[in-house]
Protein backbone atom coordinates (compact mmCIF):
# COMPACT_ATOMS: atom_id res chain seq x y z
CA UNK A 1 0.00 0.00 0.00
CA UNK A 2 1.18 3.39 -0.52
CA UNK A 3 1.45 6.00 1.70
CA UNK A 4 -0.60 9.00 0.89
CA UNK A 5 -0.30 13.01 1.29
CA UNK A 6 -1.92 16.01 0.86
CA UNK A 7 0.05 18.57 -1.70
CA UNK A 8 -2.43 20.89 -2.23
CA UNK A 9 -5.49 23.19 -0.62
CA UNK A 10 -7.89 25.71 -1.93
CA UNK A 11 -12.00 26.49 -0.49
CA UNK A 12 -13.79 29.76 -0.68
CA UNK A 13 -16.22 29.51 2.10
CA UNK A 14 -17.84 32.06 4.26
CA UNK A 15 -14.87 32.43 5.79
CA UNK A 16 -12.77 33.25 2.80
CA UNK A 17 -11.91 33.29 -0.60
CA UNK A 18 -8.94 31.28 -0.07
CA UNK A 19 -7.09 28.71 2.32
CA UNK A 20 -5.26 31.71 4.23
CA UNK A 21 -7.72 33.75 4.99
CA UNK A 22 -10.48 30.89 6.08
CA UNK A 23 -7.33 29.69 8.48
CA UNK A 24 -6.99 33.11 9.89
CA UNK A 25 -10.98 33.16 10.43
CA UNK A 26 -10.61 30.20 12.30
CA UNK A 27 -7.51 31.27 14.41
CA UNK A 28 -9.89 34.14 15.17
CA UNK A 29 -12.79 32.68 15.82
CA UNK A 30 -14.64 34.76 13.52
CA UNK A 31 -18.13 34.33 12.40
CA UNK A 32 -18.95 34.16 8.97
CA UNK A 33 -23.05 33.48 9.60
CA UNK A 34 -24.99 36.48 8.88
CA UNK A 35 -28.16 37.72 7.34
CA UNK A 36 -28.84 36.39 3.88
CA UNK A 37 -29.28 37.95 0.75
CA UNK A 38 -30.89 37.00 -2.36
CA UNK A 39 -34.38 37.13 -3.78
CA UNK A 40 -37.56 36.38 -1.81
CA UNK A 41 -35.37 35.77 1.33
CA UNK A 42 -38.29 37.63 3.16
CA UNK A 43 -40.43 34.72 2.28
CA UNK A 44 -38.42 32.86 4.71
CA UNK A 45 -38.74 32.50 8.31
CA UNK A 46 -35.03 31.44 8.70
CA UNK A 47 -32.47 34.12 6.62
CA UNK A 48 -28.96 33.42 8.31
CA UNK A 49 -26.03 31.54 6.76
CA UNK A 50 -22.82 31.07 5.98
CA UNK A 51 -22.80 33.01 2.72
CA UNK A 52 -20.19 33.95 0.50
CA UNK A 53 -19.62 37.77 0.60
CA UNK A 54 -17.68 39.90 -2.28
CA UNK A 55 -17.42 37.18 -4.80
CA UNK A 56 -18.44 38.10 -8.43
CA UNK A 57 -17.64 34.60 -10.86
CA UNK A 58 -17.49 37.67 -14.15
CA UNK A 59 -14.59 38.43 -12.99
CA UNK A 60 -12.92 34.86 -12.89
CA UNK A 61 -14.95 32.69 -15.75
CA UNK A 62 -15.62 33.74 -19.63
CA UNK A 63 -18.93 34.58 -20.93
CA UNK A 64 -19.10 31.06 -22.52
CA UNK A 65 -18.35 29.48 -19.34
CA UNK A 66 -20.38 31.68 -16.85
CA UNK A 67 -23.72 30.38 -19.09
CA UNK A 68 -22.37 26.67 -17.97
CA UNK A 69 -21.61 27.07 -14.79
CA UNK A 70 -23.57 26.98 -11.49
CA UNK A 71 -22.72 28.60 -8.38
CA UNK A 72 -21.10 25.22 -7.12
CA UNK A 73 -19.42 24.83 -10.24
CA UNK A 74 -17.89 28.12 -9.89
CA UNK A 75 -17.18 27.76 -6.05
CA UNK A 76 -15.29 24.23 -6.76
CA UNK A 77 -13.22 25.99 -9.94
CA UNK A 78 -11.82 28.59 -7.55
CA UNK A 79 -10.91 26.60 -4.78
CA UNK A 80 -9.42 23.63 -7.43
CA UNK A 81 -7.45 26.62 -9.35
CA UNK A 82 -5.90 27.58 -5.65
CA UNK A 83 -5.44 23.26 -4.77
CA UNK A 84 -4.26 22.65 -7.86
CA UNK A 85 -1.72 26.00 -8.07
CA UNK A 86 0.16 24.95 -4.63
CA UNK A 87 0.50 21.51 -5.23
CA UNK A 88 2.75 22.47 -8.15
CA UNK A 89 1.20 19.44 -9.85
CA UNK A 90 0.71 19.77 -14.31
CA UNK A 91 -1.16 17.10 -15.41
CA UNK A 92 0.45 15.50 -19.15
CA UNK A 93 1.27 12.13 -19.98
CA UNK A 94 0.67 8.92 -17.84
CA UNK A 95 -0.35 11.10 -15.11
CA UNK A 96 -3.03 12.86 -16.45
CA UNK A 97 -4.41 9.19 -17.86
CA UNK A 98 -4.18 8.07 -14.38
CA UNK A 99 -5.80 11.54 -12.10
CA UNK A 100 -8.62 12.31 -11.53
CA UNK A 101 -10.91 14.21 -9.71
CA UNK A 102 -13.58 12.71 -7.12
CA UNK A 103 -16.21 15.08 -5.70
CA UNK A 104 -19.08 15.26 -3.02
CA UNK A 105 -22.12 17.34 -3.38
CA UNK A 106 -25.55 16.98 -1.73
CA UNK A 107 -27.26 18.79 -4.22
CA UNK A 108 -25.60 19.92 -7.22
CA UNK A 109 -27.12 23.21 -9.68
CA UNK A 110 -29.54 24.16 -6.49
CA UNK A 111 -29.89 27.55 -8.13
CA UNK A 112 -29.98 26.27 -11.24
CA UNK A 113 -33.03 24.07 -10.71
CA UNK A 114 -34.45 27.13 -8.38
CA UNK A 115 -33.87 29.94 -10.86
CA UNK A 116 -35.37 27.98 -13.59
CA UNK A 117 -38.63 26.42 -11.87
CA UNK A 118 -39.33 29.69 -11.04
CA UNK A 119 -39.27 30.70 -14.70
CA UNK A 120 -41.68 27.89 -16.31
CA UNK A 121 -44.13 27.87 -12.83
CA UNK A 122 -44.34 31.25 -11.15
CA UNK A 123 -43.34 33.16 -14.34
CA UNK A 124 -45.23 31.00 -17.06
CA UNK A 125 -42.10 30.77 -19.52
CA UNK A 126 -42.47 28.21 -21.80
CA UNK A 127 -38.58 28.35 -22.56
CA UNK A 128 -35.38 27.40 -20.09
CA UNK A 129 -31.92 27.82 -21.37
CA UNK A 130 -30.36 24.77 -23.53
CA UNK A 131 -27.74 24.60 -20.81
CA UNK A 132 -30.09 24.28 -17.62
CA UNK A 133 -29.22 20.12 -17.57
CA UNK A 134 -25.44 20.29 -17.90
CA UNK A 135 -25.49 22.99 -15.52
CA UNK A 136 -27.57 21.18 -12.55
CA UNK A 137 -26.38 18.05 -13.24
CA UNK A 138 -24.43 16.66 -10.28
CA UNK A 139 -21.45 16.14 -12.01
CA UNK A 140 -20.88 19.41 -13.46
CA UNK A 141 -18.01 20.03 -11.00
CA UNK A 142 -16.04 17.24 -11.37
CA UNK A 143 -16.38 17.77 -15.31
CA UNK A 144 -15.14 20.96 -15.67
CA UNK A 145 -12.26 20.09 -13.64
CA UNK A 146 -11.18 17.73 -15.36
CA UNK A 147 -11.69 19.74 -18.42
CA UNK A 148 -9.63 22.35 -17.23
CA UNK A 149 -6.58 20.19 -15.73
CA UNK A 150 -6.31 17.72 -18.11
CA UNK A 151 -7.66 14.66 -16.27
CA UNK A 152 -8.28 11.92 -17.79
CA UNK A 153 -8.22 9.01 -15.12
CA UNK A 154 -11.26 8.16 -12.99
CA UNK A 155 -13.41 11.15 -12.18
CA UNK A 156 -17.03 10.87 -10.44
CA UNK A 157 -19.24 12.15 -7.73
CA UNK A 158 -20.73 10.92 -4.65
CA UNK A 159 -23.77 12.03 -2.62
CA UNK A 160 -24.13 10.98 0.55
CA UNK A 161 -25.85 14.02 2.32
CA UNK A 162 -23.86 15.95 4.60
CA UNK A 163 -21.21 13.21 4.24
CA UNK A 164 -20.50 14.02 0.56
CA UNK A 165 -17.28 15.25 0.56
CA UNK A 166 -15.53 12.73 3.53
CA UNK A 167 -16.85 9.68 1.24
CA UNK A 168 -15.57 11.42 -1.85
CA UNK A 169 -11.77 12.06 -0.53
CA UNK A 170 -12.20 8.65 1.36
CA UNK A 171 -12.58 7.43 -2.41
CA UNK A 172 -9.52 9.34 -3.61
CA UNK A 173 -7.67 7.82 -0.38
CA UNK A 174 -7.76 5.03 -1.58
CA UNK A 175 -7.49 5.11 -5.40
CA UNK A 176 -3.96 6.54 -4.49
CA UNK A 177 -3.39 4.43 -1.61
CA UNK A 178 -3.95 1.35 -3.49
CA UNK A 179 -1.63 2.38 -6.70
CA UNK A 180 -4.43 3.04 -8.90
CA UNK A 181 -3.82 6.68 -9.21
CA UNK A 182 -0.68 8.96 -8.38
CA UNK A 183 -2.86 12.07 -8.14
CA UNK A 184 -6.49 12.64 -7.45
CA UNK A 185 -8.31 16.17 -6.82
CA UNK A 186 -10.66 15.97 -4.36
CA UNK A 187 -13.16 17.73 -1.78
CA UNK A 188 -16.73 18.74 -2.27
CA UNK A 189 -19.14 21.71 -3.40
CA UNK A 190 -22.61 23.38 -1.99
CA UNK A 191 -24.51 25.83 -2.53
CA UNK A 192 -28.04 25.58 -1.69
CA UNK A 193 -28.51 29.32 -0.29
CA UNK A 194 -31.56 30.30 -2.51
CA UNK A 195 -34.77 30.65 -1.78
CA UNK A 196 -35.43 27.21 -2.90
CA UNK A 197 -33.01 25.77 -1.09
CA UNK A 198 -33.74 27.03 2.58
CA UNK A 199 -37.15 26.94 2.27
CA UNK A 200 -37.01 22.96 2.05
CA UNK A 201 -34.50 22.80 5.09
CA UNK A 202 -36.88 24.96 7.04
CA UNK A 203 -39.38 21.96 6.42
CA UNK A 204 -36.94 19.97 8.73
CA UNK A 205 -37.66 22.61 11.48
CA UNK A 206 -33.74 22.00 12.81
CA UNK A 207 -32.72 25.33 11.37
CA UNK A 208 -31.69 27.95 14.07
CA UNK A 209 -32.97 31.69 13.83
CA UNK A 210 -30.30 33.10 15.30
CA UNK A 211 -26.60 30.95 15.77
CA UNK A 212 -24.84 27.75 15.05
CA UNK A 213 -23.77 26.66 18.87
CA UNK A 214 -22.35 23.25 18.34
CA UNK A 215 -22.30 21.27 22.15
CA UNK A 216 -23.83 24.51 24.24
CA UNK A 217 -26.78 23.46 26.16
CA UNK A 218 -28.72 26.29 24.53
CA UNK A 219 -27.96 25.09 20.88
CA UNK A 220 -30.77 25.83 18.68
CA UNK A 221 -30.16 24.14 15.80
CA UNK A 222 -28.09 24.16 12.17
CA UNK A 223 -27.16 27.30 10.20
CA UNK A 224 -26.59 26.28 6.65
CA UNK A 225 -23.61 27.27 4.66
CA UNK A 226 -22.19 27.66 1.33
CA UNK A 227 -18.68 27.02 -0.79
CA UNK A 228 -16.08 24.33 -1.67
CA UNK A 229 -12.82 22.87 -0.13
CA UNK A 230 -10.85 20.89 -2.89
CA UNK A 231 -7.11 19.12 -2.19
CA UNK A 232 -4.63 17.16 -4.13
CA UNK A 233 -4.14 13.79 -2.69
CA UNK A 234 -0.80 12.48 -3.84
CA UNK A 235 1.13 9.36 -3.68
CA UNK A 236 4.03 10.14 -0.94
CA UNK A 237 7.09 8.78 -2.81
CA UNK A 238 5.56 10.70 -6.03
CA UNK A 239 5.47 14.27 -3.63
CA UNK A 240 8.79 13.79 -2.17
CA UNK A 241 10.39 12.82 -6.00
CA UNK A 242 9.23 16.36 -6.96
CA UNK A 243 10.19 18.11 -3.56
CA UNK A 244 6.65 19.28 -3.40
CA UNK A 245 5.52 20.59 -0.12
CA UNK A 246 3.73 18.36 2.17
CA UNK A 247 1.01 19.64 4.32
CA UNK A 248 -0.45 16.49 6.28
CA UNK A 249 -0.56 12.68 5.69
CA UNK A 250 -3.94 10.80 5.06
CA UNK A 251 -3.36 8.12 6.97
CA UNK A 252 -6.60 5.95 7.07
CA UNK A 253 -10.52 6.04 6.77
CA UNK A 254 -13.64 4.28 7.14
CA UNK A 255 -17.03 4.03 6.48
CA UNK A 256 -19.98 2.59 8.01
CA UNK A 257 -24.06 3.00 7.40
CA UNK A 258 -26.57 3.13 10.68
CA UNK A 259 -28.92 1.50 8.87
CA UNK A 260 -31.72 2.71 11.68
CA UNK A 261 -33.39 5.72 10.57
CA UNK A 262 -33.42 8.15 7.47
CA UNK A 263 -32.55 11.53 9.80
CA UNK A 264 -31.70 10.29 13.08
CA UNK A 265 -28.16 9.44 14.15
CA UNK A 266 -26.78 6.44 15.44
CA UNK A 267 -24.61 6.09 17.98
CA UNK A 268 -23.23 2.62 16.90
CA UNK A 269 -22.63 3.70 13.23
CA UNK A 270 -20.55 6.79 14.15
CA UNK A 271 -18.47 4.63 16.52
CA UNK A 272 -18.02 2.14 14.03
CA UNK A 273 -16.43 4.81 11.49
CA UNK A 274 -14.24 6.94 14.62
CA UNK A 275 -13.25 3.22 15.16
CA UNK A 276 -12.79 1.72 12.29
CA UNK A 277 -10.65 4.83 10.94
CA UNK A 278 -8.34 4.22 13.62
CA UNK A 279 -8.09 1.04 12.75
CA UNK A 280 -7.58 1.59 9.46
CA UNK A 281 -4.85 3.62 9.55
CA UNK A 282 -2.98 1.57 12.65
CA UNK A 283 -3.41 4.43 14.61
CA UNK A 284 -3.55 4.08 18.68
CA UNK A 285 -6.76 6.08 19.96
CA UNK A 286 -4.38 7.86 22.54
CA UNK A 287 -2.46 8.89 19.80
CA UNK A 288 -5.55 11.20 18.21
CA UNK A 289 -5.35 14.91 19.56
CA UNK A 290 -8.10 17.01 17.97
CA UNK A 291 -11.23 15.62 16.03
CA UNK A 292 -13.17 18.42 13.55
CA UNK A 293 -16.81 17.33 14.53
CA UNK A 294 -19.56 16.72 12.81
CA UNK A 295 -21.35 19.38 15.44
CA UNK A 296 -24.09 20.38 13.54
CA UNK A 297 -25.37 22.34 16.63
CA UNK A 298 -28.83 19.99 16.91
CA UNK A 299 -29.46 17.97 20.21
CA UNK A 300 -29.94 15.36 18.28
CA UNK A 301 -26.28 15.37 16.38
CA UNK A 302 -24.04 16.86 19.57
CA UNK A 303 -24.87 14.28 21.97
CA UNK A 304 -25.17 11.08 19.76
CA UNK A 305 -21.53 12.52 18.47
CA UNK A 306 -20.47 12.93 21.67
CA UNK A 307 -21.52 9.86 23.23
CA UNK A 308 -19.68 7.93 20.35
CA UNK A 309 -16.10 9.75 21.14
CA UNK A 310 -16.93 8.38 24.51
CA UNK A 311 -17.46 5.32 23.50
CA UNK A 312 -14.39 4.68 21.47
CA UNK A 313 -11.66 6.49 23.45
CA UNK A 314 -12.86 5.76 26.43
CA UNK A 315 -10.51 7.73 29.18
CA UNK A 316 -8.67 9.39 26.62
CA UNK A 317 -11.91 11.18 25.41
CA UNK A 318 -11.52 13.71 27.80
CA UNK A 319 -7.85 14.72 27.40
CA UNK A 320 -8.55 15.12 23.55
CA UNK A 321 -10.49 17.89 21.91
CA UNK A 322 -12.95 18.49 19.80
CA UNK A 323 -14.60 21.17 17.54
CA UNK A 324 -17.01 22.14 15.45
CA UNK A 325 -16.16 24.86 12.92
CA UNK A 326 -19.77 25.55 11.99
CA UNK A 327 -19.99 27.73 14.54
CA UNK A 328 -18.24 29.71 12.02
CA UNK A 329 -18.64 28.85 8.38
CA UNK A 330 -21.76 27.00 9.18
CA UNK A 331 -22.83 23.54 7.22
CA UNK A 332 -22.16 23.11 4.03
CA UNK A 333 -23.71 20.19 3.07
CA UNK A 334 -21.97 18.06 1.02
CA UNK A 335 -19.04 20.08 0.91
CA UNK A 336 -18.66 20.41 4.91
CA UNK A 337 -16.03 17.86 5.57
CA UNK A 338 -13.90 19.48 2.66
CA UNK A 339 -13.64 22.83 4.03
CA UNK A 340 -13.41 21.02 8.02
CA UNK A 341 -10.34 19.42 6.81
CA UNK A 342 -8.95 22.87 6.74
CA UNK A 343 -9.03 22.68 10.29
CA UNK A 344 -7.40 19.42 10.95
CA UNK A 345 -4.61 20.15 8.26
CA UNK A 346 -4.13 23.62 10.39
CA UNK A 347 -3.91 21.52 14.09
CA UNK A 348 -1.38 19.26 12.41
CA UNK A 349 0.78 21.53 10.24
CA UNK A 350 0.61 24.47 12.62
CA UNK A 351 -0.41 23.19 16.23
CA UNK A 352 -3.69 25.68 16.61
CA UNK A 353 -6.94 24.19 17.37
CA UNK A 354 -9.98 26.00 15.37
CA UNK A 355 -12.77 26.82 18.19
CA UNK A 356 -16.12 25.84 18.59
CA UNK A 357 -17.59 29.53 19.11
CA UNK A 358 -21.10 30.78 19.82
CA UNK A 359 -20.21 28.02 23.11
CA UNK A 360 -22.53 29.72 25.95
CA UNK A 361 -23.52 27.02 28.10
CA UNK A 362 -22.52 23.89 29.46
CA UNK A 363 -24.36 20.92 28.55
CA UNK A 364 -23.45 17.50 29.98
CA UNK A 365 -24.58 15.44 27.51
CA UNK A 366 -21.49 17.22 25.74
CA UNK A 367 -18.79 17.04 28.11
CA UNK A 368 -15.96 17.07 26.02
CA UNK A 369 -13.05 19.82 25.64
CA UNK A 370 -15.02 21.25 22.66
CA UNK A 371 -12.31 24.17 22.72
CA UNK A 372 -14.85 26.88 23.56
CA UNK A 373 -14.96 30.17 21.60
CA UNK A 374 -10.83 30.55 21.55
CA UNK A 375 -8.64 29.00 18.81
CA UNK A 376 -5.86 27.18 21.02
CA UNK A 377 -1.96 26.06 20.59
CA UNK A 378 -1.31 22.40 20.69
CA UNK A 379 0.88 19.54 19.20
CA UNK A 380 -1.11 17.53 17.49
CA UNK A 381 0.25 14.10 16.28
CA UNK A 382 -3.53 12.92 14.49
CA UNK A 383 -6.31 14.32 13.65
CA UNK A 384 -9.58 13.08 12.50
CA UNK A 385 -12.65 14.61 10.50
CA UNK A 386 -16.41 12.99 11.39
CA UNK A 387 -19.53 13.30 9.09
CA UNK A 388 -22.45 11.99 9.98
CA UNK A 389 -24.98 12.10 7.05
CA UNK A 390 -28.81 11.70 7.17
CA UNK A 391 -29.77 8.63 5.50
CA UNK A 392 -27.34 7.10 8.30
CA UNK A 393 -24.70 7.25 6.48
CA UNK A 394 -20.65 7.93 8.13
CA UNK A 395 -17.58 8.61 6.97
CA UNK A 396 -14.54 9.58 9.30
CA UNK A 397 -10.98 10.45 7.90
CA UNK A 398 -7.80 10.14 9.71
CA UNK A 399 -4.77 12.60 9.07
CA UNK A 400 -1.30 12.36 10.67
CA UNK A 401 1.40 15.04 11.19
CA UNK A 402 4.44 14.78 8.76
CA UNK B 1 -33.99 46.05 -37.57
CA UNK B 2 -34.50 43.69 -40.04
CA UNK B 3 -35.17 40.47 -39.36
CA UNK B 4 -31.30 39.46 -41.21
CA UNK B 5 -30.13 41.64 -39.00
CA UNK B 6 -31.06 40.73 -35.53
CA UNK B 7 -30.35 37.28 -36.31
CA UNK B 8 -26.97 37.51 -37.53
CA UNK B 9 -26.42 40.03 -34.36
CA UNK B 10 -27.61 36.93 -32.43
CA UNK B 11 -25.58 34.58 -34.35
CA UNK B 12 -22.26 37.20 -34.26
CA UNK B 13 -22.82 37.10 -30.31
CA UNK B 14 -22.61 33.87 -30.02
CA UNK B 15 -19.57 33.73 -32.46
CA UNK B 16 -18.16 36.32 -30.59
CA UNK B 17 -17.42 38.26 -34.10
CA UNK B 18 -18.07 41.63 -34.94
CA UNK B 19 -21.92 41.53 -37.06
CA UNK B 20 -19.95 42.61 -40.03
CA UNK B 21 -18.35 39.18 -40.26
CA UNK B 22 -21.32 37.24 -40.58
CA UNK B 23 -22.17 37.43 -44.06
CA UNK B 24 -25.69 35.91 -45.22
CA UNK B 25 -23.93 33.07 -46.76
CA UNK B 26 -21.28 31.87 -43.55
CA UNK B 27 -21.93 28.53 -42.69
CA UNK B 28 -22.43 28.49 -38.71
CA UNK B 29 -19.16 25.64 -38.61
CA UNK B 30 -16.98 28.56 -40.18
CA UNK B 31 -17.64 30.85 -38.02
CA UNK B 32 -16.91 28.44 -35.62
CA UNK B 33 -19.75 27.81 -34.18
CA UNK B 34 -20.42 23.97 -32.06
CA UNK B 35 -23.24 22.02 -31.29
CA UNK B 36 -23.24 23.57 -27.77
CA UNK B 37 -23.50 27.18 -29.63
CA UNK B 38 -25.95 26.00 -32.39
CA UNK B 39 -28.10 24.93 -29.86
CA UNK B 40 -27.82 28.18 -27.59
CA UNK B 41 -28.17 30.21 -30.85
CA UNK B 42 -31.80 28.57 -31.49
CA UNK B 43 -32.78 29.21 -27.81
CA UNK B 44 -31.65 33.27 -28.04
CA UNK B 45 -33.57 33.35 -31.27
CA UNK B 46 -36.22 31.57 -30.61
CA UNK B 47 -36.53 34.31 -27.26
CA UNK B 48 -35.92 37.13 -29.26
CA UNK B 49 -39.04 36.43 -31.71
CA UNK B 50 -41.40 34.35 -29.50
CA UNK B 51 -41.20 31.62 -31.73
CA UNK B 52 -40.53 27.57 -31.86
CA UNK B 53 -38.35 26.81 -34.16
CA UNK B 54 -38.53 23.10 -34.84
CA UNK B 55 -35.35 21.88 -34.56
CA UNK B 56 -33.78 18.61 -33.57
CA UNK B 57 -30.35 18.56 -31.95
CA UNK B 58 -30.44 14.64 -32.62
CA UNK B 59 -30.46 14.78 -35.96
CA UNK B 60 -30.19 18.31 -37.24
CA UNK B 61 -30.43 17.36 -41.02
CA UNK B 62 -34.05 15.58 -40.42
CA UNK B 63 -35.06 18.64 -38.95
CA UNK B 64 -37.64 20.92 -40.66
CA UNK B 65 -34.81 23.87 -40.41
CA UNK B 66 -32.45 24.52 -42.38
CA UNK B 67 -29.30 25.59 -40.78
CA UNK B 68 -26.84 24.99 -43.78
CA UNK B 69 -26.30 28.82 -43.75
CA UNK B 70 -26.89 32.37 -42.26
CA UNK B 71 -29.68 32.70 -45.08
CA UNK B 72 -31.60 29.76 -44.85
CA UNK B 73 -31.95 30.26 -40.96
CA UNK B 74 -33.13 33.78 -41.70
CA UNK B 75 -35.19 32.35 -44.58
CA UNK B 76 -36.79 30.04 -41.95
CA UNK B 77 -37.45 32.53 -39.29
CA UNK B 78 -38.98 34.77 -41.87
CA UNK B 79 -41.48 31.62 -42.18
CA UNK B 80 -41.87 31.33 -38.55
CA UNK B 81 -42.41 34.85 -37.99
CA UNK B 82 -45.01 35.21 -40.65
CA UNK B 83 -46.72 32.36 -39.24
CA UNK B 84 -46.39 34.10 -36.02
CA UNK B 85 -48.28 36.79 -36.88
CA UNK B 86 -50.98 34.95 -38.95
CA UNK B 87 -52.41 32.81 -35.90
Amino acid sequence: MKRVVITGAGTINALGHDVPETLAAMREGRCGIGQLEFRDVERLSIQIGGQIKGFEAEGHFNRQQMTLYDRFTQFTLMAAREAIKQSGLEFSGDLANRAGVVLGTAGGGVSTWDDNYRAVYEEGKNRVHPFVVPKLMMNAAASHVSMEYNLRGPSFTVSTACASSNHAMAQAFQMVRSGMSPAMITGGSESMLCFGGIKAWEGLRVMSRDACRPFSANRNGMVQGEGAGIFVFEEYDHARARGAEIMAEVAGYAMSSDAADIVMPSKQGASRAIAGALRDGGIAADKVGYINAHGTGTAANDKTECAAVADVFGRHADRLMISSTKSMHGHLIGATGAVELLACIMALRDGIIAPTIGYEEFDPECALDVVPNEAREAKVEVALSNAFAFGGLNAVLALKRV
Amino acid sequence: MSIQDRVIAIIAEQAVLEPSDVTPDSTLEALGIDSLGLVESIFAIEEAFDITIPFNANEPEKSDFDISSVASIVAGIEKLVAERDQS
